[in-house]
């Protein structure tokens, strides 16, 4: 895992003494609310229904134990004992008082963490694949190009006022765990035939109010250059990206209205004015890195056996292991969707569980992921089941790994001032209906189900297999009804399949949604988004509204 | 005037952003406690504003009789109790059960 250098350090401690002064400032009215707004969205705080909230960065979704004890302890301190992990690999935490804030930011600042860029107009904290530096598939550890990423925007003065909100996301296999086509910048590490590694490089991705699916602006850029290419596609956005409507200043609507090759034309300009002035890392820079991120020391000699004799370890196996790229070791995917759950949420005791099992089983590093869950990515298999019993104990081992009670859900109406209607208690409803029967789960198989209190679409709802939106009608809670969506790499986009619901119709829209599927799909192994793409939404409407 | 359009003040604590009400006097954590505001209501809004200590002060709908004011809104409603997901943080004068 990367550690801060004193520069890391120096910067979050100016950036902290910063914040700290001006929430004193605040306190003392001595700056308005007007004023002081753009400051704390800037450091992460939000006010919302019930309290502040605050949203702390986890770079590329990376934690170490000793960061999640803190993080821990902050739920414990400053909180109401839980946090919530977000689509977009952070945490948040709902009651956050604002004359506590100052001892807070230190106690992050402790485990080289901070709550900066997590909010505004500016790069947000950059995503990656939750099985990197294990994925069999990847060709490269991609954090610690996700880590220059992170370095270079830092308080890139350039980029801190942007036309909007900038997300990127890098991965480094074929296989999409991060969602990168739709993101402002999705970046996939490649190797080329002469072993060299390179990006292909999406841009203009996005889900909210206008959903888009990333292009190519560049098939290969060399990977020693594409932080100043980074810099050429943010210097055009930031350029020309419009300020005059907030609906239309994300970069997807510049790439839309420019169209790809113009588009492409304009960063290219830019970038062979931007190259030569050196702005890429040296390969020094590069190798240390690198050299933070370099695997774990596996023991060769790890067993590759694993007694399943117990039933409900085996079923968590087949459902939350994944294959690791070393014999011996394998991939442990945490599910925050236990039974009555809430999406994404984890207590201060369970929180400290995973940290010690990590410290103890899993080179002390946990991952969080898009879809709210957590990983232990570095587990011996011969480990695997004192970290099952473990999780299970802590109520943290439910066997749903993507399947139709592995729901994600923004907070929604719950606590969130942005939205429209509640996104927590319908995934809750409809996980309430199979929670009881894992064989029928897995019977329906890989299901990705995506709830969003409002059309900025925190909850991926135009990436869920199964996307819900929740609307304000006339005052009343209403909800879409969407199909066909994915964030993986056959990236699509879903589709509003017919008139809305109320609370009640929604949940009871998805079961007949979902027993039509059973009916209609060609093989018992034939998913639910196949069998949509296959069959188009006409049946499914049938089933739902005929 | 009737129930429907009946007012109350809210707003939200600078120090802890809590939820508050007034009672007439002073800010209260209850709906409970809750006045019904007239057409003094903009003017206190403009004041709270400009003493800067009370975020967000808004004057919201409700029905119901004083002690049992429901917002119209369920938004509000989910502001006034806790949120719906969660009985162990309601706020305890009003349910969850009305969201």
């Amino acid at each position: 895992m990367y550690r801060y250098d004193q520069y890391d350090q120096a910067i979050v401690d100016a950036r902290v003494a910063e914040f700290k002064d001006q929430v004193a400032r605040r306190l003392r009215n001595e700056i308005t609310e007007d004023q002081f707004k753009p400051l704390r969205l800037m450091n992460g705080l939000y006010l919302q229904l019930h309290a502040y909230m605050l949203r702390v960065a986890i770079p590329y979704g990376t934690l170490s134990g000793t960061q999640m004890r803190m993080l821990a302890h902050i739920a414990r301190k400053y909180d109401r004992d839980y946090g919530h992990f977000t689509t977009r690999q952070n945490i948040q935490y709902n009651w956050i008082k604002l004359e506590q804030f100052a001892d807070l930011l230190d106690d992050l600042s402790k485990v080289e963490m901070h709550a900066f860029q997590t909010s505004g107009n500016c790069i947000r904290n950059i995503s990656s694949d939750q099985f990197a530096g294990a994925a069999a598939d990847e060709v490269a550890d991609p954090r610690p190009y996700a880590e220059l990423l992170r370095q270079w925007s830092t308080l890139h003065p350039e980029f801190s006022f942007l036309p909007r909100k900038f997300k990127i996301a890098v991965i480094a296999s074929d296989t999409d765990r991060a969602a990168i086509q739709l993101h402002d910048i999705g970046l996939q590490l490649r190797k080329n035939d002469a072993g060299e590694l390179g990006f292909r490089v999406y841009v203009g991705g996005g889900m909210g109010r206008t959903p888009i699916i990333g292009q190519v602006v560049r098939d290969w850029i060399p990977v020693g250059q594409f932080l100043s290419y980074s810099e050429a596609i943010l210097r055009v956005y930031n350029r020309y990206g419009r300020r005059d409507n907030i609906y239309k200043a994300r970069i997807k609507i510049l790439v839309t209205e420019l169209g790809i090759e113009e588009f492409t034309a304009q960063v290219e300009a830019e970038w062979a004015l931007l190259e030569p002035l050196g702005l890429d890392a040296p390969q020094a820079e590069y190798d240390r890195i690198i050299a933070q991120f370099a695997p774990p020391e596996f023991d060769p000699a790890a067993s590759d056996e694993l007694d399943l004799s117990d039933p409900d370890f085996r079923l968590w196996v087949e459902q939350n292991v994944h294959a690791h790229k070393q014999p011996g070791y394998a991939i442990a995917t945490i599910s925050l969707k236990p039974r009555a759950g809430i999406p994404g949420d984890a207590s201060s005791a369970q929180m400290d569980v995973i940290a010690d099992l990590a410290t103890r089983y899993a080179q002390d590093e946990i991952r969080v992921t898009h879809s709210q869950n957590l990983v232990l990515a570095h587990v011996r298999k011969s480990d695997l089941y004192a970290v099952w019993q473990a999780l299970e104990a802590a109520e943290l081992a439910t066997p749903n790994l993507d399947l139709v009670t592995d729901i994600i859900a923004c907070p929604g109406m719950d606590y969130c001032t942005l939205a429209n209607a509640r996104s927590i208690p319908i995934a809750q409803k409809i996980a309430a209906k199979f929670e009881n029967d894992i064989a029928e789960q897995r019977d329906i198989g890989e299901l990705k189900i995506k709830v969003s209190g409002c059309i900025n679409g925190c909850g991926h709802h135009h990436a869920g297999h199964i996307g819900i939106l929740g609307v304000d009608k006339k005052g009343e809670e209403a909800y879409q009804l969407l199909l066909g969506g994915s964030g993986a790499e056959d990236a699509s986009l879903a589709k509003i399949l017919g008139p809305g619901f109320d609370e009640n119709g929604i949940v009871a829209a998805v079961d007949k949604l979902i027993a039509f599927y059973r009916t209609a799909r060609a093989a018992p192994d034939e998913r639910f988004l196949d069998t949509y793409r296959r069959l188009g939404p006409a049946p499914f409407k049938e089933a739902v509204y005929g | 005037m009737p129930s429907s359009l009946t007012r109350v003040l809210t707003g939200n604590r600078l120090e802890t952003g809590d939820v508050l009400w007034w009672n007439g006097s002073d800010w209260s954590p209850h709906i409970a406690d809750a006045v019904a505001i007239g057409d003094e209501g903009e003017a206190l809004v403009a004041r709270l504003v400009a003493e800067e200590r009370i975020n967000d002060p808004a004057l919201i709908d409700v029905t119901g009789e004083p002690g049992a004011f429901v917002p119209t809104t369920t938004r509000e409603r989910v502001r006034a109790s806790g949120p719906s997901v969660r009985a162990d943080l309601a706020r305890g004068s009003l349910s969850t059960e009305v969201i």
